[in-house]
């Protein structure tokens, strides 16, 4: 009996908080697709496009899949793994523009 | 849930409740259905696999002397003879995020024990992913048949098609996945397998709405990667 309660307690929220998330997401969607159509360029453009992303993956993290009510063990251990990504993603930037030079440098200087 | 007895269950905020949760020599992730737990580790070990997809994207292209292809005009469609940029990779957004949202109500409608709203949730979503595949075959096609191959397109860098090919079609390998799953439970859902708590075929575990929870998380993650795609890929 009490098993059941707690769970409910976890599990249902009011369907307004859902509707206003799904709406929320349109928005944002329309916004990042006018970012291409108003062909912002440099750093507007790239800016507003991660803006965007990170604010729909993050309603849909916290909201949709309901992270926001989960404990802090279960958010924890998904989150800061990903931190990781970063680290790859830095690194491989730098690798990136190792990888251009080399190629201009040895391809069209000639070394 | 499991029928073991968890005590200290009284849910504590912050770091503070997560330190406590850890150290008490009992399960850790309290509450949280074990299906799910294992879920969200798989998602989590899928989230690097996309990384990693769409990291050396990154690294392609950003290595490249060669000009990157202008996805804008690739990916434009012709709407009324006027090429309209990403008309296709809009609708495809749009239809994932109605997909989403069908699917977080249908969730909603199962823990609240409404068979019917949950079945017919299930089923939108199912036909939401349907469409999308759909949408990204005709992509495809469009694609290939104006030339793009993993190895060369017409339109500059020709590393441009292998990228193209496999993060979009590992994403649609998922969605068809997820696809499959959809219609499954669809039918679970309306013939009241989790009403009576009826067991699945690979587990004795008993029937319960929290598995449509678990293949909403599924879901999801396929709708929050396509956010990813969208940004990088079609986008940038």
């Amino acid at each position: 009996m009490e098993d059941t309660k707690k769970k409910e307690q976890t599990s249902t929220h009011k369907i307004g908080i859902y509707l206003w998330i799904w709406g929320l997401l349109f928005v944002l969607s329309f916004f990042s697709y006018m970012v291409d159509w108003y062909q912002f360029q440099g750093l507007l453009r790239w800016s507003l496009i991660l803006f965007f992303m990170f604010l729909k993956a993050g309603l849909i993290m916290a909201f949709f899949m309901h992270l926001f009510w989960e404990r802090y063990a279960l958010v924890n251990v998904l989150l800061w793994p990903m931190t990781a990504i970063a680290c790859f993603v830095a690194l491989m930037v730098a690798e990136g523009k190792y990888t251009l030079f080399s190629r201009l440098f040895y391809f069209f200087v000639g070394g | 849930m499991s029928e073991q007895k968890i005590v200290d269950y009284e849910f504590k905020p912050g770091f503070k409740g997560m330190a406590k949760d850890t150290g008490s020599d009992q399960t850790m992730f309290k509450g949280v259905h074990w299906g799910k737990a294992m879920m969200w580790i798989f998602l989590l070990s899928d989230t690097f696999v996309f990384s990693c997809f769409l990291i050396s994207y990154m690294k392609g292209r950003a290595s490249t002397p060669v000009e990157w292809p202008n996805p804008s005009e690739v990916f434009a469609l012709d709407a009324f003879g006027v090429p309209v940029p990403l008309l296709l990779i809009a609708i495809m957004t749009f239809v994932l995020i109605t997909s989403s949202g069908t699917m977080a109500l249908a969730v909603k409608y199962g823990y609240e024990r409404n068979r019917k709203m949950c079945g017919w949730l299930v089923l939108a979503t199912a036909i939401g992913g349907l469409t999308f595949v759909g949408m990204q075959a005709f992509e495809w096609s469009k694609l290939i048949h104006e030339g793009v191959r993993p190895w060369e397109n017409p339109f500059g860098a020709p590393q441009f098609g292998s990228f193209f090919f496999m993060i979009t079609g590992f994403h649609g390998t998922h969605v068809s996945i997820g696809v499959i799953f959809l219609f499954i439970y669809a039918y679970k859902v309306f013939a009241g397998h989790y009403d009576e708590q009826k067991r699945g075929w690979f587990t004795t575990m008993k029937g319960d709405y929290v598995e449509i929870e678990i293949l909403g998380l599924y879901w999801h993650f396929v709708d929050l990667v396509w956010v990813f795609i969208f940004a990088f890929f079609y986008l940038w």
